[in-house]
C-alpha cells in the first residue's frame, strides 16, 4: 500500500512526486509511456512566463507568478539549464492600448519588473524587430528552460529520495475499496491511500475510471520550428506578438540549449495524441514571424515538431474529492506553474486528506550533469585523465562524449530508448539529427544494457529502430 | 604543443589524398580522423564503381580506400584516429580531443580541410506528419546495413534520388526488402545516370519525378506515407495525395559540406556550394587554409575527390615552404545554365588548370563555352547534360588574362 500514487509523468506529475518525496511518505508514479515527459511536457515552447497573460484571480495567474519565482532557484538546484532572458510582447502603432492592459494585468497578478518600451528602447533589446513594431512590453522575469530536462530532473530527484516510478504502465482500472484505491495496469495492481490524477490529456479517462467528475477537453495542436544553433546569437529575448483569442500567438525565442524556436500554431485536433506536423501549421508560422521580427531564417530549420494542448475551459482544474486529487487542463502557463501547483497540491490538498506530512531528515540532491562543452580545456583535460570516456566524442554537432552518455545511462531513471537518451544528453539533437552518431549510440546502448540492435527502440515498445539482421528477411520469407 | 607543416582534418578519400601528396612533396604531415580508422564513408560503400577514372579498374569503396590507406602507411604519415578537432584559429592553431591523449594543441604551417559532408535530414526538409521510428537518412541506413549488419525496414519508400538513395534502394533489395518506389521532388534526378539504370531500372523500382512525401504516418513505427505530386512552384497538389503502406522511409535529399568547424574563421564561402571559395591551388580566402573533397563541394565520383585532394595537399606543402604562387587572380564566372564552377578563382601563371562545373537543369544538346575577355577558350557540344553529373574542362593558364566565363548555349 502506497501513501500516494500519482498517475502521469509529465511536468506536473513529476513536480508533485518530487514535492511528495520530501516527506516521509511511500509514493509511486505510474506512467503509460516508456519514459517521463513523453506528452505535452516534451513538446511545448519551454517558456518560464512572467505572469501578465492570465486573468486576475485565476489559478493560472496565481500559480504562474508563484511558479516563476520558484523556477530559477529550482532549476539551479536540479542542474537544469535555464536562461532568464526576459520576454517582449511586440506591438505596432495600434497595439499600445493592449500592451497597457497586459501591463496592468501583470501588476494585478503580482508581476514585477515590467516596462513598456518605445521603438528606440526596444531596438536596444532586440535588433531585429520588424519595421512596423512601435512598442513592446518587457518582462524581465521571463525565461527559457528545457521542459523535458526539467521534468526528468524532478523525476530523478524524486527517485533519489525514495519514490518509485514505473513506466510502460497504463492505468486501465481504478476501484475504491474501503477508502483506499486499487489501481490496475497491464503489468500489475497497486494500492494507495491518496490518488492524484496528473495525466494530462488522459485526465478525463482517469477521472472516468475513478468515477470522478468529467473533464471537458478541447485539444489544440501547436506546430514548431527548431532552428540551428547558428541562429541563436540573432535573438536574445522571447518575442511574442500581441495575444489574441487563440492564445499567446507564434513566438520566437532562444532555447535554453542554444537553438531558436518558432511556434506554436493553434490548430483544433481530435485528441491529445494528434501530434502530426501539418503543412498549414508550418505555413502559418512562416507568415507570423515576419510580422514581428526580421532575419528569422526558417531555412535554418533542423527539426519540426508538434505538441497538443489539452484545454479544459479558461482555467486549470485543480481540486480534491476526498482522497482523489484532480490536476487537469494544465495548458500554458502549465510548465511555469508546475512547481507552484505541486506545492499547493501536496501542502494543501494532500494534507487535507489526513495524510501526515512529516519532512524527511535528509534529502538527496540531484548530481549536476557533467557537460564537457561548457568546461574549460583545463577542466576537461583533468576529467579525461580520470575517465577517458569524456574524451571520446560521439555526437559531433552537440559535442557529447561517451562519458556523458554513460552518465545518462547510469542515472536514477535510466533511459531505455534513443529518444529518452536524447532528452537527457542531447545526443542527436543537433543539425545532423543523429546522422553520424546514431549507430555509435546504438553500440553504446547495446553494450551497456546487454541487448542487441534489434531490441533498441526510438521511443518504447513498437518503435524498434531496425527490423532484423540482414539476410534474416530473406531467410524468413 | 605539436608542430607540423601540414595538418589534414579528416581521413576519408579527400584527407588521405591531400596527406599523401603533401608528404610526397616533402612536408611532415598529420591526419586527424574522428573515426577509429581511415577511409571515411568509403568504408560503408561496399558496392563497386569506384576508381574507374583514377585506377582504371572497378573497385568497391573499401578497396579504393585501402589503396590509399596502404600509401599513407608506406609514407609513414602520422595519423591520429578517434580524435576530434574542436577548434581552429586563423593562425592555424588546432585544438583536438581524444580519449588517449586528452586535449592536444597542434600548430600547423598549413591546414587542409577534408571533413566531408553530412546528409540533409527530415527536419531540414520540414517533412510533415508523425515522427516515428523508421525514417532514416540513406547514408545512416547504409552504415547500419553494411557495417553493423542490420536492416532498417522491409517495405521501403525512398525520398530523393541522390546517389546514396539509389545505391541503398538496390542494397535493400539485395537484403530482402521490398523497395516500393523512389520519389523525387524535382523533374530530374540528382544522381548519376548509371545508378538509375543499375540500381532502379534493373530491379523494376519505379522512380516518380515531381513527387514528394507530404506526410509520414505512424505513431511508433512508420506505417505508411502520403505521397503527392508537386506543381512548378513545388507546392503539393492536394488532389494527387495517395497513401502508400510501408515501414521505412529512406531520405536521399542532398548533402551539405560540413564546414561548421571553420564557421568563425571568416573564410569566404560560396552560397551555391556552401563550401569555401578557392583558387586553383584550393587555397581558401584565409591564408594557409586549403579545402578539398566534399567539404568543398559535393562530388559524385571519388576519383574527382582524389584529384582535387592531390592539388590541395601539394599546395599546402608549397605554402608551408613559402613557395605557393600568389599574385594576380581572375574570377571564374558561371552563368546561363551553369550552376557553379570550381575553382572560383585562377591565379595567373603557366601550365594547365582544370575547371569543374555543374549545370542547373537537364539540357539537351547544349554547347559549353568558356570565354576570357570575349575570346573563346573552349567549346564543346554535349548530347545531354544533367545536374547530377559533374563535368570538367582543362584550360591553358597562359590564355587566362582576365575573368573566365563558363556558360551554356542552348538551342531553343
Amino acid at each position: 500500500m502506497y501513501d500516494v500514487i500519482v498517475i502521469g509523468g509529465g511536468i506536473v506529475g513529476c513536480a508533485i512526486l518530487d514535492k511528495l518525496s520530501t516527506y516521509q511518505l511511500d509514493c509511486l508514479l505510474l506512467e503509460k509511456e516508456e519514459d517521463v515527459s513523453c506528452g505535452c511536457s516534451k513538446a511545448n515552447s519551454g517558456i518560464v512566463h512572467a505572469g501578465y497573460d492570465a486573468l486576475p484571480n485565476t489559478l493560472k495567474a496565481r500559480f504562474n507568478v508563484r511558479g516563476n519565482t520558484m523556477y530559477y532557484p529550482l532549476a539551479e538546484q536540479l542542474g537544469v539549464p535555464i536562461n532568464k532572458c526576459g520576454s517582449l510582447v511586440l506591438a505596432n502603432e495600434s497595439g499600445l492600448e493592449q500592451l497597457r492592459k497586459l501591463y496592468t494585468r501583470g501588476i494585478n497578478n503580482g508581476v514585477t519588473d515590467m516596462q513598456i518600451l518605445d521603438r528606440n528602447q526596444l531596438y536596444n533589446f532586440e535588433h531585429n524587430i520588424a519595421d512596423n513594431i512601435m512598442y513592446g512590453l518587457y518582462a524581465k522575469s521571463a525565461g527559457v528552460v528545457s521542459p523535458y530536462e526539467m521534468t526528468i530532473a524532478l523525476a530523478e530527484r524524486a527517485v533519489l529520495n525514495g519514490s518509485l516510478i514505473i513506466t510502460d504502465s497504463e492505468v486501465v482500472g481504478i476501484k475504491n475499496i474501503n477508502g483506499s484505491y486499487v489501481i490496475n495496469t497491464q503489468n500489475g495492481e497497486y494500492r494507495a491511500r491518496v490518488l492524484i490524477n496528473a495525466s494530462g490529456y488522459g485526465a478525463d479517462t482517469i477521472n472516468r475510471l475513478a468515477n470522478q467528475a468529467r473533464i471537458d477537453y478541447v485539444f489544440s495542436r501547436g506546430d514548431y520550428y527548431v532552428l540551428d544553433s547558428t541562429e541563436r546569437p540573432i535573438f536574445n529575448h522571447i518575442c511574442f506578438p500581441l495575444p489574441n483569442e487563440k492564445g499567446k500567438g507564434v513566438l520566437v525565442a532562444p532555447t535554453a540549449d542554444g537553438n531558436v524556436i518558432a511556434g506554436p500554431t493553434s490548430m483544433r485536433v481530435e485528441n491529445g495524441t494528434d501530434t502530426a506536423v501539418k503543412k498549414d501549421g508550418l505555413d502559418y508560422i512562416k507568415q507570423s514571424v515576419n510580422t514581428m521580427l526580421k532575419n528569422v531564417n526558417l531555412r535554418k530549420v533542423i527539426r519540426v515538431f508538434a505538441g497538443v494542448r489539452a484545454v479544459a475551459g479558461d482555467d486549470f482544474i485543480i481540486n480534491r474529492n476526498n482522497n482523489f486529487v484532480t490536476v487537469a487542463g494544465i495548458c500554458s502557463p502549465g510548465l511555469t506553474s508546475a512547481p507552484a501547483i505541486a506545492e499547493y497540491v501536496v501542502e494543501e490538498l494532500v494534507a487535507q486528506t489526513g495524510l501526515e506530512l512529516r519532512k524527511k531528515d535528509v534529502l538527496i540532491d540531484r548530481k549536476k550533469p557533467i557537460i564537457t562543452r561548457d568546461m574549460s580545456n583545463q577542466q576537461w583535460q583533468e576529467l579525461i585523465r580520470v575517465n577517458p570516456a569524456y574524451g571520446r566524442m560521439v555526437c559531433r554537432c552537440e559535442r557529447i562524449t561517451e562519458g556523458e552518455i554513460l552518465d545518462a545511462i547510469n542515472s536514477p531513471l535510466s533511459p531505455s530508448s534513443l529518444d529518452a537518451l536524447k532528452r537527457r544528453v542531447r545526443v542527436g539533437m543537433g543539425r545532423c539529427q543523429g546522422g553520424f552518431c546514431t549507430a555509435r549510440v546504438m553500440e553504446i546502448i547495446a553494450r551497456e544494457k546487454g541487448i542487441h540492435f534489434d531490441d533498441i527502440t526510438k521511443k518504447g515498445k513498437g518503435s524498434e529502430v531496425v527490423v532484423s539482421a540482414i539476410k534474416e528477411a530473406i531467410i524468413n520469407d | 604543443m605539436i608542430n607540423y607543416d601540414v595538418v589534414v582534418i579528416g581521413g576519408g578519400p579527400a584527407g588521405m589524398g591531400a596527406a599523401i601528396s603533401a608528404k610526397e612533396n616533402g612536408a611532415n604531415v598529420l591526419i586527424i580522423e574522428r573515426d577509429d580508422k581511415l577511409g571515411g564513408i568509403l568504408n560503408q560503400c561496399i558496392h563497386n564503381g569506384f576508381g574507374l577514372h583514377y585506377f582504371h579498374v572497378e573497385l568497391t569503396g573499401p578497396e579504393y580506400a585501402d589503396r590509399f590507406i596502404q600509401r599513407v602507411q608506406e609514407l609513414q604519415i602520422d595519423v591520429m584516429t578517434q580524435t576530434f578537432v574542436i577548434n581552429i584559429t586563423a593562425d592555424r592553431m588546432l585544438t583536438a580531443v581524444s580519449a588517449t591523449e586528452g586535449i592536444v594543441e597542434i600548430s600547423a604551417k598549413a591546414i587542409v580541410l577534408a571533413m566531408g559532408c553530412r546528409e540533409r535530414t527530415a527536419g531540414a526538409i520540414q517533412l510533415g506528419g508523425d515522427r516515428p521510428a523508421g525514417v532514416w537518412t540513406a547514408g545512416l541506413a547504409q552504415k547500419l546495413c553494411n557495417i553493423d549488419g542490420y536492416l532498417v525496414g522491409k517495405n521501403v519508400v525512398v525520398l530523393g534520388s541522390g546517389d546514396i538513395g539509389l545505391i541503398m534502394a538496390r542494397r535493400m533489395t539485395y537484403e530482402g526488402a521490398n523497395v516500393i518506389m523512389v520519389c523525387e521532388v524535382m523533374p530530374y534526378s540528382s544522381g548519376l545516370k548509371r545508378n538509375i539504370v543499375q540500381c532502379l531500372n534493373d530491379y523494376n523500382i519505379p522512380l516518380y519525378f515531381k513527387t514528394t512525401i507530404a506526410e509520414i504516418v505512424g505513431k511508433d513505427r512508420v506505417e505508411g506515407v502520403v505521397i503527392a505530386q508537386v506543381d512548378d512552384r513545388m507546392q503539393i497538389i492536394s488532389s494527387t495525395r495517395k497513401y502508400v503502406e510501408c515501414d521505412c522511409v529512406l531520405l536521399s535529399v542532398g548533402l551539405i559540406p560540413e564546414n561548421d568547424l571553420v564557421n568563425g574563421l571568416g573564410i569566404k564561402m560560396s552560397p551555391v556550394t556552401t563550401g569555401a571559395e578557392v583558387d586553383d591551388y584550393r587555397h581558401t580566402s584565409v591564408e594557409g587554409i586549403f579545402s578539398c573533397g566534399n567539404v568543398l563541394h559535393v562530388h559524385d565520383l571519388v576519383d574527382n575527390v582524389s584529384a582535387e585532394a592531390f592539388i590541395a595537399g601539394a599546395s599546402a606543402t608549397k605554402y608551408a615552404k613559402g613557395e605557393l604562387p600568389h599574385g594576380q587572380s581572375y574570377r571564374v564566372i558561371p552563368q546561363n545554365g551553369v550552376r557553379y564552377a570550381l575553382p572560383q578563382r585562377i591565379i595567373a601563371g603557366e601550365g594547365k588548370v582544370k575547371v569543374y562545373y555543374r549545370v542547373d537543369n537537364i539540357y539537351k544538346a547544349p554547347r559549353v563555352v568558356v570565354k576570357c575577355n570575349g575570346e573563346e577558350l573552349y567549346s564543346r557540344r554535349y548530347m545531354i547534360m544533367a545536374p547530377g553529373e559533374m563535368e570538367s574542362v582543362e584550360l591553358d593558364k597562359e590564355k587566362i588574362v582576365g575573368d573566365v566565363v563558363i556558360e551554356l548555349e542552348v538551342q531553343q
